[in-house]
C-alpha cells in the first residue's frame, strides 16, 4: 500500500521551511488556516501571517497591495472561494499587475465530499486558465506538493496552486519534477493517458489493469496546466493516436480543454475526457462520488477499452 | 522627497492648472471621466506637492509613500498630476487613452508613479491595507494614501477592507473620500444611500475628519492632522462638488463619464484661465 498523506499538511511544513529561509514571504488566510494548514506558519511567523476573517475579496486585493512593496505573498483559502469567491480581484489586482501572490487553494474538487456542490470546486481551473500570467500547477500527491509550493515560491509572477482535502496516494518512480515539464511515469504507445491530480494515482491503478489485458498505456502527469508541456502531448498524440484525459474537474475549460487545443491546432487525434460531465456535485464520501461521476480507475480503463 | 512647499495661493493656482490639463486631455482623447476627475483635484494637488514623500527620478524608492487612486477612473487627475511633479513629460498627457500610450484609460503600472491597477472599483483600499502591512513588517515610516469615490464605497470590498484596516490599527493609512455626491446613474442619495458616512467610517474603527475638499487650508490641515493618530486608520471626507471648477459641468451627472467637446473644453479652459 502507497504512502497516503495530505497536500495541505505538506502545504504548511513546505510553507514553514520556505518562510525560514526567506524573509520576504508573507502568508495570508481567511478563516480557514487549520484546514489549509497555513496555521503552521502562523504559529512559527506571527509577524508575517495576517488572518483577513471570511472576506477573501479583500485577502486577494491586499496580497496584491503587499506584493507591489516586494513581498512574495502566499493567499489560501479553500478553492471554491480562492477562484470564484474573488475572481476580480485575482484577475485585476493579481494577475493583471502581473505581483508575486501565489494562491495556494486547498479542498479543490469532488473529493472535498460530505460538504456537497457549494464546497466542491469543480471550475476553478477554468477560470484560473483565462488568465493571462496566471500559472497553474496541479500536483499529484503530498511529496509533488512540495515541489509544486517551492516552484511557486522560486518564480516570479502569480501562481495557482490546487490541492485537495483528502490524503492521496503517493505515486512512486514519477522522476524528477520541474515545473512546465510533464512527466511520463509509464511508457507505452497503445494509448497514452493524461492526469492530474488526484486522478494520476487512479490513472496508474487503470494503467496496471490495463497492463494486464495486454494493453501498454503511456501515463503522463500533467502538473503544470500552464505553462503546458506541449512537447510531451504531441509526441503522446503521435505516438499513441489516443489520448485519455482524467480531470477532478468540469470536463470545460481544464486540462482536457488544454490538450484538445494543443491537439486540434497541430496533430489532431481522438481525446477522450474523463472527468465531471457539466454538472454540480453533491454530498458523499471521496470514494463513493468518484464512482458516482465516473471518475474511479474503473471508469478509466472503460474510457480506454471503448476508445482503441 | 515631495517637493517645496507650497503657499495656499501656489497650491490653488497649481490646481487650476491641473484642472486645465485635465479638460485638455480629455478633450483631446475624446473619451474619460471629467467629473470626478475634477471634483478631487485639490486634494491630490495639495498630496503630491505638499505632504507626499516621494522622488520622481527614483519612482520605486523602497521609502516613498505610496499613493493608489482606487476610483481609477480619475486617472486623467493622477497623470496630470505625475507630469507637474516630473515623473514623465507633459506631452505625453495627450497620448492619454491612445493605442500603445502609457497612459491607459484606467490606471496600469506601465505608468511610472503607479504602483498598482484600478479601474474595478472597491479593491484600492485592500491595495493600500496591502502596502501598510508591508509597511509593519519592514518596519518603514511610509504612509499610505488611498482615493476612494462616494460611488465607490457602495462596494462590498471597501467594508471589508474598512474592516480589517482598523482591526489591525493601521495608523499609516490615510484614505480620502471624495464625495461628490454623484455617481453614474444620479445622484448617490437617490442611487444608493450612503449616509451617514462619518459614523459608518467611525463604526469600522476609522478616525474621521470631514472637511470642504475644496479649501487648500482645510485639506491640508486634515493630512497633518491624519500623521498625529495613532492605532487607527484616517478617513478625510471631502465634501465636493463634481465638476468642479468649470460652471457647466459642477454637479451635472452627465460628466461623470463623457469627454467635453472641442466647444467645451474651449469654454471650459477660459473658465480656468
Amino acid at each position: 500500500m502507497a504512502e497516503q498523506l495530505f497536500q495541505r499538511d505538506i502545504y504548511g511544513q513546505t510553507l514553514v521551511k520556505l518562510g525560514s529561509v526567506n524573509k520576504e514571504i508573507v502568508v495570508l488566510d481567511a478563516d480557514l488556516s487549520s484546514s489549509t494548514r497555513t496555521n503552521l506558519f502562523a504559529r512559527k511567523f506571527p509577524d508575517r501571517f495576517f488572518n483577513f476573517g471570511v472576506a477573501e475579496q479583500n485577502m486577494m486585493a491586499t496580497a496584491a497591495g503587499l506584493a507591489s512593496c516586494g513581498k512574495t505573498v502566499f493567499v489560501s483559502t479553500f478553492a471554491v472561494f480562492a477562484s470564484g469567491r474573488a475572481w476580480d480581484q485575482v484577475r485585476l489586482a493579481i494577475s493583471y499587475n502581473n505581483f508575486d501572490v501565489k494562491i495556494v487553494a486547498t479542498h479543490a474538487g469532488i473529493t472535498v465530499g460530505p460538504d456537497g456542490a457549494s464546497h466542491q470546486a469543480l471550475e476553478d481551473i477554468a477560470l484560473m486558465r483565462a488568465l493571462p500570467n496566471m500559472n497553474i500547477i496541479v500536483p499529484c500527491d503530498g511529496p509533488q506538493t512540495a515541489e509544486a509550493v517551492e516552484a511557486a515560491a522560486n518564480h516570479p509572477g502569480p501562481f495557482y496552486v490546487r490541492l485537495g482535502r483528502s490524503k492521496v496516494a503517493t505515486i512512486e518512480n514519477k522522476g524528477e519534477f520541474k515545473f512546465g515539464q510533464a512527466q511520463v511515469i509509464s511508457e507505452g504507445n497503445d494509448v497514452a493517458i493524461i492526469a492530474c491530480g488526484i486522478m494520476v494515482s487512479e490513472a496508474s491503478l487503470a494503467v496496471k489493469n490495463l497492463a494486464q489485458q495486454g494493453i501498454k498505456a503511456r501515463l503522463i502527469n500533467m502538473h503544470s496546466i500552464r505553462p503546458l508541456d506541449n512537447d510531451v502531448i504531441l509526441k503522446a498524440a503521435k505516438e499513441t493516436k489516443l489520448i485519455i484525459v482524467c480531470e477532478e474537474h468540469n470536463i470545460i475549460g481544464s486540462l482536457a480543454s488544454s490538450i484538445d487545443e494543443v491537439v486540434a491546432e497541430n496533430f489532431p487525434v481522438k481525446v477522450i475526457r474523463v472527468g465531471i460531465r457539466n454538472r454540480f456535485g453533491q454530498s458523499g464520501e471521496p470514494q463513493e462520488l468518484l464512482k458516482e461521476y465516473n471518475l474511479s480507475s474503473a471508469d478509466i480503463e472503460k474510457a480506454v477499452l471503448a476508445n482503441i | 522627497m515631495a517637493n517645496k512647499q507650497l503657499t495656499i495661493e501656489e497650491l490653488e493656482a497649481k490646481a487650476k492648472g491641473i484642472r486645465r490639463l485635465i479638460i485638455q486631455m480629455l478633450a483631446k482623447s475624446g473619451s474619460g471621466h471629467p467629473g470626478g476627475s475634477l471634483s478631487a483635484a485639490d486634494l491630490i494637488t495639495a498630496l503630491y506637492f505638499n505632504v507626499l514623500r516621494f522622488n520622481p527620478r527614483d519612482p520605486r524608492w523602497p521609502d516613498r509613500d505610496r499613493f493608489h487612486m482606487s476610483k481609477g477612473h480619475c486617472c486623467p487627475l493622477w497623470y496630470a498630476v505625475l507630469a507637474q511633479t516630473g515623473y514623465f513629460p507633459e506631452e505625453k498627457l495627450f497620448t492619454l487613452r491612445q493605442l500603445g500610450s502609457i497612459l491607459q484609460g484606467h490606471p496600469d503600472r506601465k505608468t511610472p508613479g503607479v504602483e498598482s491597477a484600478s479601474g474595478s472599483l472597491g479593491q484600492g483600499l485592500s491595495i493600500a491595507l496591502g502596502m501598510s502591512l508591508a509597511a509593519r513588517i519592514d518596519k518603514k515610516d511610509y504612509r499610505v494614501y488611498v482615493l476612494l469615490g462616494d460611488g465607490e464605497i457602495q462596494e462590498g470590498n471597501i467594508w471589508e477592507a474598512a474592516m480589517a484596516s482598523g482591526h489591525f490599527g493601521c495608523s499609516n493609512i490615510c484614505a480620502i473620500l471624495d464625495a461628490n455626491g454623484c455617481q453614474i446613474d444620479g445622484r448617490c442619495e437617490d442611487i444608493m444611500g450612503l449616509e451617514p458616512l462619518a459614523a459608518k467610517w467611525q463604526a469600522f474603527g476609522w478616525h474621521v475628519l470631514e472637511i470642504n475638499g475644496h479649501d487648500m487650508r482645510q485639506i491640508l490641515a486634515a493630512y497633518e492632522q491624519a500623521k498625529t493618530i495613532k492605532d487607527k486608520p484616517t478617513i478625510i471626507i471631502a465634501r465636493t462638488v463634481k465638476g468642479k471648477g468649470v460652471s457647466f459641468m459642477e454637479g451635472v451627472v452627465g460628466f461623470h463619464g463623457r469627454a467635453p467637446t472641442q466647444e467645451e473644453a474651449q469654454r471650459a479652459l477660459k473658465e480656468l484661465e
